[in-house]
């Protein structure tokens, strides 16, 4: 049954999940970071693992976001066939929401109009969309807001299918190497396998938003997960990139199917800062 | 070891300042960016004046979120420090006491920390709301048009840090990961 909906309550929510996403971690994150305090060897580590509880905590309590950086504003759309919607364009609707979150909210404006001229727009428009259109009659919104220091440290791999997993073993490894510090350990890395060059790194971003400690349903992925989990804290590199064992708090990895000459691989780094907030109308 | 320094900073107080320690710093810091770099790198070229004279001065790579009423400043964790290399050893070897920021350097950088005696530090990146708390004043001094880019003087009260590169150019990212590293 078609089913009608504002684009006014698209806004309203976008608005509420921006100030939520820069104000208070999805529990999933929360736990993940008690756990590592457990298990850090580092006392550095396990001293800094306590202070981003302690900021959380703050920053939930009074209301001052979690980090300076409130990220450029990464919105996924999942729109139901059946939806019909009405009373404005769908991008200015988000956009829309986007403005308002970030003015009223007290979130940073990260975000300049032209890539060369940089210019702030002030209001951190525009949100990046995706859209995808599927089965029913809801909208699905996730707003997953992005820091760039993490952001910076991202790849995408082109790789040889005779380079095989051993390859993307490589790849994850060297990329997670090479942000080091300058991540804000301990990440969250997003993988995509498979697909375009453009579609890996849609879904490394994607990965991003599955919950910390739920994994792939298939099950080679899951195990590519657990392994490269425990080879990335074996890197040393730890809370804050001070040393450490706690170097990631997860490895989500989502595949595709590729071309026979191809293995695209994606790498989205995340700070432990790894908002998203989901909601369906 | 635990240190207490003061801002703006002298150089026998450097001297002792060792890759690892962890320092509370009280009294003024500045912020500047990116873009706050630019300007600067872009003033110099022109042999004109910086709004700051840089001398025993801390840059704090930092571009805060706004603040709430009747609070000196919203949310203020480090950026990476790195994206500020191409302009750091010119600062440097005008005077520029210390920096604090994120992640690493490069060589041109360590090789100016030397030079002039100067000292890296990194802040816990992503701790912004905590790091706030240590910030009591914060007003702009130049590029008001840059907003959260522009340079602010901040007074800061045992403002928690840790020497990544001291001036004797030891570098704490390279030795600590060494020690928990578990696989070649």
């Amino acid at each position: 049954m078609i089913r009608t909906i504002d684009v006014k309550e698209i806004t309203k929510n976008i608005k509420e999940m921006c100030i939520k996403a820069n104000y208070v971690l999805s529990s999933d994150m929360n736990a993940a970071m008690k756990s590592a305090e457990k298990k850090e060897k580092s006392p550095l580590g396990k001293q800094i693992l306590g202070q981003l509880q302690e900021n959380l905590k703050i920053a939930e309590e009074e209301m001052i976001p979690i980090c300076q950086d409130t990220g450029m504003a990464v919105v996924f759309l999942e729109i139901g066939q059946d939806v019909h919607l009405q009373g404005g364009i769908l991008e200015d609707a988000v956009n829309e929401g986007v403005r308002q979150g970030y003015v009223e909210g007290f979130l940073r404006k990260s975000v300049v109009k032209d890539p060369l001229i940089r210019k702030n727009t002030n209001d951190n428009t525009p949100a990046v969309i995706h859209t995808k259109i599927g089965k029913g009659n809801k909208v699905k919104i996730k707003v997953a807001p992005k820091g760039f220091g993490s952001e910076n440290m991202s790849r995408v791999f082109m790789l040889k299918p005779a380079e095989g997993i051993e390859g993307v073993k490589k790849a994850i490894l060297t990329t997670v190497k090479d942000a080091g510090p300058n991540a804000c350990p301990p990440m969250v890395i997003g993988v995509g396998i498979g697909g375009t060059f453009e579609k890996c790194a849609l879904m490394a971003k994607e990965a991003l938003t599955r919950e910390v400690g739920n994994h792939s349903e298939i099950p080679y992925v899951r195990e590519l997960e657990e392994e490269m989990l425990m080879k990335i804290n074996n890197l040393g590199i730890g809370p804050g990139g001070l040393g450490g064992t706690t170097t990631a708090l997860a490895v989500n990895i989502l595949t595709y199917p590729t071309h026979i000459a191809g293995l695209p691989v994606g790498i989205n780094i995340c700070c432990h800062v790894n908002r998203h907030v989901i909601r369906e109308l | 070891m635990e240190k207490y320094i003061t801002s703006p900073i002298e150089k026998d107080c450097v001297k002792d300042l060792k890759a690892g320690d962890y320092v509370y710093i009280t009294g003024i810091i500045y912020t500047a960016r990116d873009a706050a770099h630019q300007r600067m790198y872009d003033t110099l070229q022109k042999k004109g004046v910086l709004p700051v004279d840089w001398r025993g001065q801390i840059i704090y790579y930092m571009g805060p979120s706004p603040a709430r009423e009747g609070r000196p400043i919203g949310s203020a964790g480090p950026t990476t420090a790195s994206r500020m290399d191409k302009y750091t050893p010119q600062l440097l070897d005008m005077g520029l006491g210390a920096m604090i920021g994120k992640g690493k350097r490069n060589q041109e950088v360590i090789e100016a920390i030397i030079r002039n005696h100067s000292v890296y530090f990194a802040a816990i990146g992503g701790a912004g709301a905590l790091l706030s708390k240590c910030i009591t004043n914060s007003e702009v001094v130049a590029y008001d048009d840059l907003g959260t880019e522009a340079i602010r003087k901040l007074t800061v009260e045992n403002f928690p840090v840790i020497v990544v590169i001291d001036s004797e150019g030891n570098n704490l990212y390279e030795t600590i990961v060494k020690e928990y590293c578990t696989s070649l």
